[in-house]
């Protein structure tokens, strides 16, 4: 069973109460479907240049491939999940879904040009609020952010962040710096004020290799390696006091797999009890600021044998850490009838729709 | 018994030294802390360090990243094995205050002229009337 596509089972018999799915996409169709939101500058940047939008899309999900669109969802005339009518019969009527979140990953990251960067991310995010988000109440959305600049992306989310369907600042999880590291603090400062969630998700800059040390070889090794760098940036955003110096700040992991956060934890806790002079901010094992902190979402959720899964949640100690999502268009075969099943009778809410209603206010 | 050991004279235990005694079968470690004597039981709670052997420092502590307060006055007792940090004015644990405790033992210092008097016992010195002593109280320490 592939229960995104409610393949061989309804919604009732999944689930019969509420949906909040925290994790799906807008495609932009093309760059001449961002031009009315762009400055005529950049419109002719782009067209006398021939340029067809950064190349990190189509490396980090190669465009014919199932985890780029599971082949039920391919439209024939156009790119995936590229418009609002084909989120609302793939996802949103079948699952009679309360609320989405919708983000645009468009590998902005990618570019070096300071300004092309920060005059896409504004209009990527004016054709979001324009063409999904306000097209449908349902939705909330993700911001994108010029992410090699400090200063831009905390002017860009300003700019947009006060939108009433705005709850959540897009960050790629490979970046030059961690984002923990005080460079970024006036980003985070950003996310903080404006009562956003800080969205850790799939991708990032040209540079940085997908796993701890260094490219892989095949594309099989990077898509299955790439929760070193999400724990990488969860270790960063703790052990920098992110979370003194913003008590606020809330982050979904999102796509990053959550089996593994447990025995990180142990293993930070462990560290911490001895090494804490070092970080002396860190008031309380590492553990429990995760708790108090992230969020996980479920697509893909890295669940191997269902008889381990229960004890793997377990091992998280909390009720409220993970949020489900069908990460639209992307494949996965993952069952999501035997995550339910494995989460205590009173955490199956919370992982349909109240931790997310309660991550991203809604 | 009255559970009163003499160990050394006063005077040959320094301001910031420590020393390392048997005492009724325990290894017990006394530090001398600005001229304040404390005793601790020379075994990590944790896993059994010879605790007493750590480095001692002041407590760092902070509420916001980049902002630290250092309190060189609250020394910590650090684990030579895993570094964790116990107060040793009372044998506290600075990541655990409730849960984990190193056993602390009172420091006395008496002038020789009442030691001979007894009750105390004197395992492995001579006490002279003219010195004072340090006196180790294997009772429960009750807290200042």
């Amino acid at each position: 069973m592939t229960t995104a596509t409610l393949e061989g089972t309804t919604r009732e018999q999944l689930w019969d109460g509420r949906v909040i799915d925290c994790d799906v996409h807008a495609n932009v169709p093309s760059i001449e479907a961002l031009f009315p939101y762009m400055d005529p500058l950049w419109v002719e940047w782009t067209t006398e240049r021939g340029w067809t939008g950064p190349a990190a899309v189509s490396m980090a999900y190669p465009p014919a491939s199932a985890r780029a669109c599971r082949e039920l969802w391919r439209p024939p005339d156009r790119p995936p999940a590229s418009s609002l009518e084909l989120l609302q019969e793939h996802i949103l009527e079948p699952w009679r879904t309360e609320r989405a979140v919708v983000s645009c990953y468009y590998g902005i990251d990618y570019l070096r040009h300071p300004d092309w960067a920060a005059a896409l991310a504004r209009a990527v995010n004016d054709w979001l609020v324009a063409e999904w988000l306000e097209r449908d109440p349902r939705l909330v959305g993700s911001l994108v952010v010029p992410a090699r600049d400090p200063a831009a992306m905390a002017a860009e989310i300003r700019r947009v962040g006060r939108h009433p369907q705005i709850v959540q600042v897009l960050l790629p999880v490979r970046n030059e710096r961690l984002w923990g590291q005080r460079v970024w603090h006036p980003v985070l400062a950003a996310i903080a004020e404006l009562d956003l969630v800080l969205g850790l998700h799939y991708g990032g800059t040209g540079e940085e290799a997908p796993s701890a040390t260094g490219w892989a070889s095949w594309y099989v090794e990077e898509y299955a390696a790439e929760w070193q760098s999400y724990a990488a940036q969860v270790t960063s955003l703790v052990a920098e006091g992110a979370f003194q110096r913003f008590p606020g700040l809330r982050v979904a992991v999102l796509e990053g797999g959550f089996t593994w956060v447990p025995a990180w934890c142990w293993r930070m806790n462990k560290e911490w009890k001895g090494l804490r002079r070092e970080v002396p901010w860190l008031d309380r094992p590492p553990l429990d600021i995760v708790r108090d902190h992230f969020r996980f979402s479920v697509a893909p959720a890295d669940i191997g044998p269902p008889e381990h899964l229960r004890r793997a949640i377990e091992w998280l100690e909390s009720d409220d850490a993970l949020m489900f999502a069908t990460d639209y268009p992307h494949e996965y075969q993952d069952d999501l009838g035997v995550l339910i099943e494995a989460l205590p009778e009173a955490a199956r809410p919370k992982l349909m729709s109240e931790s997310a209603r309660a991550w991203y206010r809604l | 018994m009255s559970g009163r050991h003499v160990v050394a004279r006063a005077a040959d235990l320094a301001d910031g030294e420590r020393m390392i005694v048997e005492v009724g079968g325990r290894s017990i470690g006394i530090f001398n802390v600005g001229g304040e004597y404390y005793g601790l039981l020379n075994r990590c709670p944790h896993q059994g360090a010879e605790m007493c052997k750590g480095q001692i420092g002041g407590t760092v502590s902070s509420s916001v990243p980049g902002e630290y307060h250092y309190d060189a006055g609250r020394k910590l007792l650090m684990c030579p094995w895993h570094g964790w940090e116990f107060d040793i004015r009372t044998g506290q644990s600075y990541i655990d205050p409730t849960g984990t405790r190193l056993r602390a033992f009172g420091i006395d210092v008496e002038p020789g002229a009442k030691l001979v008097e007894g009750p105390f016992v004197a395992e492995t010195i001579d006490v002279s009337v003219e010195d004072d002593y340090l006196v180790v109280n294997l009772r429960p320490r009750r807290s200042k």
